[in-house]
């Protein structure tokens, strides 16, 4: 990971592998009595949001925690951008009091890469504007990785706004990686404009395309695209690319479903699909913090070659 | 601009420009010149006078003219001035420049005109202006384009943005065809560009960027083409930036339509790969485009579909932009870089012109467009002293200072570049000495 984590593209195969197998072991602490091992003791890490995501932070500091290391939120909100501090005074702001690690989550894609710019600490990126999410990627590869035992020739489809979608795009990358063949679903007006940059394939008809899924990946579908041109109206998206109880019914019944969340329940999955077995939403959210403590283990600890007797250490007394 | 002398009523010292190839439209030929109050009064061999500038083995030509400065002044002196833009165009060989309006307040009354031309008279280069089409830059009244124009400004623009409103712009051309002034247009459909910051295509998908289409600014130059042709009056399509754009201002000169073009620095050498690293000194409207489109620029460049080359010099301060890219201003410098980048990119990699091409480009050709009589040469005893000296063999490497600008947004940092401007000589003037500002 170089010291930091800001895109999947920056990710080959081997270092996600390495980060999956990690996060393998960071699952065993979590099933634990008590989930906690010391081993970023005296570490301390920021969680630096300038986009609100209580999910996504939520995620990372508990996986922080459970590494023993130190959590700070720096809230920033919308106030500070109000009084005009700049990102980057933000970021000296907070190394001066010494910190090991950011987490930072911002509206605008490539802040990461500027925070790791001018940050000497590990900058770990979760989430920027449309760009990339890479631990979300991640814990999905993990999540698809613990049902199928491996993403190698898979057939896995994303459905829904790619456009607007960080998690998709990083989902993509990841995916493919991993030897998946990804297919993206989607009408025209909500795919990027280029599709060049990877190696997937496009449809428009989900129908079509679900019978030969093993993973059917639903992206959130945010309201206000309507406004924006992008679709007719809600109704008529559902329409066509909702995953329904029907249309779960047409997939093999060995095939899954999952979603990032939050979930607009009624206009990308049905209630029914949502409730299913078949659907691994919280599979996913509770391997987003094994996947979490792995990345932040692999940039913070004491190396690759540590992890067996640290985390293999007791747990600690409360 | 004038040279005045120390004491009033003694004559200002002469000058001689030594040993130079004397390049401009008429031509190339060996001589020195002698310049005396301000003009020239002799070319010819082994001249002598009480300065003598060594141009041995130099270009000398008629200064560059910059139909597009971005001066800052009034309003965001933190970013640049006419005094600092002014030398930085002294720097890069200009002896004139010609001022956007997108100023705070902006130029769009002979209120303002009058500031920034009284600013100028301070600076080491003639400053010009252009005027706003629209009050405001708003696009929605006329601005008294006659009461500029008696100022001088034979050039109107509401750069920055284009003007959106079809009727408008007719009115605006045929009112200004009235005046014998110039409508220049930033081409550019808002409700295609709104919210975008960079090139549409592969790089904006990767980087997740929202991107502009090429169509943004080609819906504009075919609807500008159109008016033109409606009502013969005089378009010049400001920094011109995709293949589809040259290719319909080539079919408008064809036609024999009354338009003319430019195209900036940036659009012949820099991609929209450059936005990569997220590093918003590569922002810049129209954005960077794709390798075709910068091919086709330097195409149009070199068949001379394009007249001439603009800087679109649009200094902006490193705090703003270190904001975010999706946030931070568009716009990147260009007076000190762009005789070099011309040099490096059109006569030496793509090899679509020969220096003197260059030098039509950004002299004689733009001073022809401005209406600016005493610039673009030729050579020739009684024209008015506006020359550059160019050591076209100089090789050297941008850096990141910014130069003479208030402001450092330079997209070129660490590229290696040919030829360099040894002096400017602005109103008989030595305004700039061995590659330094005099003042």
């Amino acid at each position: 990971m170089n010291g930091n984590l800001l895109s999947t593209s920056d990710l080959d195969r081997e270092g996600i592998d390495e980060i999956l197998e990690v996060a393998d072991r960071m699952a065993e602490i979590n099933s634990r009595r008590i989930p906690r091992v010391p081993a970023l003791r005296g570490r301390t890490v920021v969680s630096l949001f300038f986009e609100d995501s209580t999910r996504t932070r939520i995620s990372f500091e508990t996986a922080a925690k459970r590494l023993s290391a130190d959590v700070m939120g720096f809230s920033v909100g919308t106030s500070s951008v109000k009084k005009g501090e700049s990102v980057r005074d933000t970021i000296e702001t907070i190394e001066a009091m010494g910190v090991d690690a950011i987490v930072v989550r911002h509206g605008s894609s490539g802040v990461p890469e500027m925070v790791a710019r001018w940050a000497r600490s590990a900058v770990v990126n979760a989430g920027d504007g449309w760009h990339s999410h890479p631990t979300q990627a991640l814990l999905d590869a993990y999540t698809i990785r613990a049902r199928f035992g491996s993403l190698e020739g898979l057939r896995i489809g994303i459905v829904g706004d790619v456009l607007h979608s960080r998690v998709a795009r990083s989902d993509i990358e990841v995916f493919t990686e991993l030897g998946a063949r990804v297919t993206l679903v989607a009408p025209p007006t909500l795919l990027p404009p280029s599709l060049e940059p990877w190696e997937v394939s496009v449809s428009h008809d989900l129908d079509e395309v679900l019978p030969d899924l093993d993973v059917c990946y639903l992206l959130r579908m945010q309201r206000e695209r309507m406004t924006e041109a992008l679709i007719p109206s809600l109704r008529e998206y559902t329409a066509l690319y909702g995953l329904t109880a029907r249309r779960l019914a047409n997939m093999e019944p060995t095939a899954v479903v999952m979603h990032p969340g939050p979930m607009n329940r009624g206009v990308e999955i049905a209630d029914e699909v949502a409730e299913s077995p078949r659907a691994l939403v919280t599979d996913q959210v509770a391997n987003g913090v094994a996947v979490r403590m792995a990345v932040l283990y692999l940039l913070l600890g004491p190396g690759r070659d540590a992890l067996g007797p640290v985390v293999e250490l007791a747990e600690e007394a409360t | 601009m004038s040279s005045t002398s120390a004491h009033p009523g003694d004559a200002a010292p002469s000058l001689v420009i030594r040993g130079g190839r004397i390049v401009d439209a008429t031509g190339e030929r060996s001589g020195d010149v002698l310049v005396v109050d301000g003009r020239i009064a002799e070319v010819g061999p082994d001249l002598s006078g009480d300065v003598v500038v060594d141009a041995d083995g130099a270009i000398v030509a008629p200064g560059l003219v910059d139909l597009h400065t971005h001066l800052r002044q009034p309003g965001r002196e933190e970013a640049e001035t006419v005094e600092t833009g002014g030398r930085a165009a002294a720097l890069g060989g200009y002896t004139a420049v010609l001022a956007m309006p997108n100023t705070t307040p902006t130029i769009d009354s002979a209120g303002v005109v009058r500031e920034v031309l009284a600013l100028g008279r301070s600076a080491p280069v003639d400053v010009h202006t252009t005027g706003a089409i629209t009050v405001g830059r708003e696009g929605e009244q006329l601005a008294p384009m006659a009461e500029m124009a008696e100022l001088g400004v034979r050039i109107f623009t509401d750069d920055g943005t284009g003007v959106q409103d079809d009727r408008l712009m007719r009115r605006a051309l045929e009112y200004a065809s009235g005046l014998g002034a110039t409508l220049a247009q930033h081409c550019e459909v808002t409700s295609l560009s709104e919210g975008t910051c960079m090139h549409e295509g592969e790089w904006s998908s990767r980087l997740g960027l929202p991107g502009q289409p090429a169509e943004a600014e080609e819906l504009m130059v075919m609807r500008d083409i159109a008016l033109a042709r409606m009502t013969g009056a005089k378009v010049h399509f400001q920094h011109l930036s995709t293949a589809g754009s040259v290719a319909m201002v080539a079919g408008a000169r064809s036609a024999g339509l009354a338009v003319t073009a430019e195209a900036a620095p940036h659009h012949f050498t820099l991609t929209d790969a450059s936005c990569a690293g997220y590093d918003a000194t590569f922002k810049v409207h129209p954005p960077l485009r794709s390798d075709g489109d910068v091919a086709a620029i330097a195409a149009g460049l070199g068949d001379g579909t394009i007249d001439a080359i603009a800087t679109d010099h649009a200094p902006h301060t490193p705090e703003t932009k270190e904001l975010p890219f999706d946030q931070a201003p568009p716009g990147m410098l260009g007076l000190e870089y762009a005789l070099a980048l011309a040099f490096t990119e059109l006569v030496d990699r793509t090899a679509v012109m020969r220096e003197s091409d260059v030098l039509a480009a950004m002299s004689w050709r733009p001073a022809a467009i401005a209406g600016l009589g005493d610039h673009g040469g030729p050579v020739a005893v009684g024209r008015a002293a506006n020359l550059v000296v160019i050591d076209a063999a100089a090789r050297w490497s941008i850096d990141s200072s910014g130069g003479a600008s208030r402001s450092r947004n330079v997209p070129y940092v660490g590229r290696e570049v040919r030829g360099r401007v040894l002096h400017t000589v602005c109103g008989g003037e030595l305004v700039v000495s061995d590659g330094e500002a005099t003042r």
